[in-house]
């Protein structure tokens, strides 16, 4: 048995000489420079709002824009302060951030990693973007987020639906409000089970990337323990177009389930392309057969037309949800650009709020204080219920919608309606599940 | 033997696509020698034509409907289609429903005149330039005329159905006696296959029976000596370039209730047609078919699990492979002319 010499006095001399051995460094810096990356010292501060303007998912890019754009009318004191008003924080007063009003620049992703970084990168540099946020896909939601951890910026994701993004990539200057597939699964399951039973045969159609991948795993994962089946699992390539020759062999199968793990282009053709091949009115295993989409996107839907009538899936928000919060966005949106925003556009809008609200409560614009204002923050009122940002993945948990195509659409913006909010406590996994292992969010980095 | 006839017909509508385009695209290299880069984009502009139909057709003038509300708690607007006034709302919508087979008859006009603008007005620059160039200048068009579309028509695909008599699926299996629901082929898909057989055919009969596609095929052979015998070969050949461009339109016309259009579907279709051309041999019409219908199947045969199972990405690149080991063994294409593109 050892014997220790440690006492109490011992151990506070110690710590008080390593404290001031690790302080030492940044006393001499936050003297002599500036303490970290694009610190603002005039009346303004400059935001970088990182969206896909050209490429496939432009339409969904301008909508975040929009949203971007009036987030930051309502910062500086504009317009009816939208979702301001509902927040339950009300540390913004409408005066900027920090008394400095909000400025912004913008950079097109085109839905490519290099180019999102390249833009990002151009937006810190030479544009003194403070916070960088956007996107409308996971590649590029993990590489700029990496790209903002090196260079000391803090990355609020847009629309993101990976688990990896807060799974094995995450990072410390990274946080996400949008939902993730795992939620997705577990919003979804408990849905299908009532509504289509517990005895199905599932055929996965799945896009060959990383947001495919992790969706299928989830969506498989929550299934199979309702009692699903899943008799196959098909890649498709990203640039596929014409999904006829995969969806052809699905009947063949003894599947009476096809599930689209598909998003953007991708889903508007295989789903359009299942639905012309007659599958919705076959019947298999003695059972009608059906067709799932994991992630539902509005503004995708409509390029599916007709075809999304009575197709479940889940979605982060959507337009018809009644609380106070998403009332007042839907309003305020809604007056400024006459149509309804979108689930992209408003965690956009959400995450601009999170970010200004977090520099105020940490009273600086420093990346790891306003990351330790983040982490473990518990607000409400902006349009997904009770939510809290967990500290150990930087993920936001809150409530998840399982949606259906709407059978009489009222107009080209009403296309789904929400079946089911389900809570919070149920889409919650442990920071350590096995579908997010693998990375560590590191320390957070100020840059400079 | 279900799944292979399964993605036999699968191939043949895909086949039918990139037959369509890579026939224009012979066309157009096999009469002015010009490597067109824009072909597919040609495709997408008629595909938009058919969208741009749709929404003719659809104009309408706002009724409020005092019993519902929008988004934000106003009073329903309610758009009603001017057509309806004019004809009855039965007849208007059925005349809405069929605008994918209407379009084709205001795509043609719109079409020829779009090919033969783009020839005079750039291509006939490019003649006597090399193909380097003609290939630059024809993508850089397409490029402009594809961003064109977007800022007109927005990124998102537009879902553009086939009448409703068309939609869902003809079950081949249970017509020749075999189990119910094994081999099921959508009804427009079997419209599609038709038409581009039909469109084919009146293009080689035009080539072949008539003294126009008589000068044509002359001037393709020996353009100097047609040139010589008093004959405007440069006309013949503009109209030719109309000819394959209305061409390329009707197969982006029908193409649209399979695949809702958008902003970039040519370029996905060109490369492949590129393909298409060259393993047909370059300048030869029934190559460009036997091609475009072997490489559709083949592309459908490589995306069956089974074959993805055993060599996984095959699906990827199957038609490349194919290219590859084509021209390995057959320099010029399965039908290429000696002297096309070797001088």
């Amino acid at each position: 048995m050892s014997k220790s010499n440690l006492t109490r006095r011992g151990l506070l001399k110690t710590s008080a000489v390593a404290g001031a051995g690790v302080a030492l460094p940044t006393i001499f810096t936050a003297s002599s420079a500036s303490a970290f990356t694009n610190e603002p010292t005039g009346s303004t501060v400059t935001l970088g709002f990182n969206v896909p303007q050209s490429g496939p998912y432009a339409d969904e890019g301008a909508d975040e824009l929009r949203a971007y754009e009036l987030a930051v009318e309502h910062l500086n004191g504009g317009g009816d302060g939208g979702m301001m008003n509902t927040f339950s924080s009300k540390a913004l007063q409408g005066n900027g951030i920090m008394g400095k009003k909000v400025e912004y620049v913008t950079g097109d992703t085109q839905t490519k990693s290099d180019a999102a970084r390249a833009s990002a990168k151009s937006m810190i540099e030479k544009d003194g973007a403070i916070m960088i946020t956007g996107g409308s896909s996971s590649g590029v939601a993990v590489a700029v987020q990496a790209l903002c951890q090196e260079a000391g910026v803090i990355f609020m994701a847009g629309l993101t639906h990976s688990n990896d993004t807060t799974g094995k990539d995450k990072r410390a200057n990274g946080f996400r409000h949008f939902f993730n597939s795992y939620m997705s699964g577990a919003a979804l399951a408990p849905v299908l089970a009532n509504a289509y039973g517990t005895d199905r045969k599932a055929y996965h159609l799945t896009a060959d990337y990383n947001w495919g991948y992790t969706t299928e795993e989830a969506i498989r994962a929550s299934t199979e323990a309702m009692g699903w089946e899943t008799v196959a699992a098909v890649k498709t390539p990203l640039t596929q177009t014409d999904f006829s020759s995969y969806i052809a062999p699905v009947l063949q199968s003894g599947a009476d389930t096809l599930v689209l793990n598909h998003y953007g282009g991708n889903m508007v053709n295989s789903l359009t392309n299942a639905v012309q091949f007659g599958l919705r009115d076959k019947q298999v295993n003695g059972k009608d057969f059906q067709i799932i989409v994991p992630l539902y996107s509005r503004l995708m839907a409509r390029g599916a037309g007709e075809n999304v009538k009575g197709i479940f899936g889940s979605t982060n928000w959507h337009w018809s949800l009644t609380d106070e919060g998403s009332k007042t966005f839907v309003k305020s949106f809604g007056e400024k650009y006459g149509f309804p925003p979108s689930q992209a556009a408003h965690t956009c809008y959400v995450q601009t709020l999170l970010y200004a609200d977090a520099v105020e409560r940490a009273g600086s614009f420093q990346p790891c204080a306003v990351a330790e204002a983040l982490e473990g923050f518990e607000f409400d009122g902006l349009g997904n219920g009770p939510t809290l940002y967990r500290a150990e993945d930087h993920q936001c948990f809150k409530d998840v919608l399982v949606v259906k195509g709407k059978e009489n659409p009222t107009s080209e913006f009403d296309l789904l309606e929400i079946v089911e909010v389900t809570p919070a406590e149920q889409v919650t996994y442990a920071p350590d599940h096995p579908q997010f292992s693998g990375g560590a969010l590191g320390s957070c980095n100020n840059g400079a | 033997m279900d799944a292979i006839i399964l993605q036999i017909l699968n191939g043949l509508d895909k086949g039918s696509a990139y037959a369509l385009i890579a026939l224009g695209l012979t066309l157009i290299f096999g009469t002015l020698g010009v490597v067109n880069f824009a072909h597919g984009a040609l495709f997408m502009i008629g595909a938009f034509c058919a969208v741009t139909l749709s929404r003719i057709l659809s104009l309408s003038h706002q009724v409020i409907d005092e019993t519902r509300t929008d988004f934000l708690g106003n009073p329903l607007k309610v758009d009603v289609p001017y057509i309806y006034g004019w004809f009855g709302e039965a007849t208007g919508q059925a005349i809405i429903d069929w605008s994918v087979p209407l379009s084709l008859l205001f795509a043609i006009p719109v079409m020829i005149l779009i090919g033969v603008a783009m020839e005079r007005g750039l291509i006939k620059h490019f003649y006597k330039r090399p193909h380097a160039d003609q290939i630059l200048v024809t993508f850089g068009l397409a490029i402009v005329l594809q961003e064109i579309i977007k800022y007109y028509y927005g990124a998102n695909p537009i879902p553009t159905p086939a009448p409703e008599a068309f939609t869902g699926s003809f079950d081949f299996g249970a017509a020749i006696g075999m189990e119910a629901n094994q081999i099921i082929y959508p009804y427009w898909r079997l419209v599609y296959f038709a038409f581009a057989a039909v469109i084919i055919g009146a293009v080689f009969a035009f080539l072949q029976f008539t003294t126009f596609g008589m000068v044509v095929r002359a001037g393709m052979a020996d353009r100097e000596t047609v040139g010589l015998l008093g004959i405007n070969i440069d006309r013949r050949f503009t109209i030719m370039f109309g000819i394959a461009a209305a061409v390329a339109g009707l197969a982006g016309v029908m193409y649209t209730p399979i695949n809702s259009p958008n902003y970039h579907m040519g370029m996905d279709f060109l490369v492949l047609s590129f393909v298409v051309v060259v393993v047909g041999g370059m300048g030869s019409l029934p190559g460009a078919v036997l091609a475009g219908f072997l490489l559709g199947i083949l592309e459908s045969f490589a995306s069956m699990k089974e074959v993805i199972d055993l060599i996984p990405g095959i699906n990827q690149i199957i038609i490349y492979l194919v290219a590859i080991i084509i021209l390995l063994t057959r320099p010029r294409g399965l039908m290429g002319r000696k002297g096309v593109m070797e001088d």
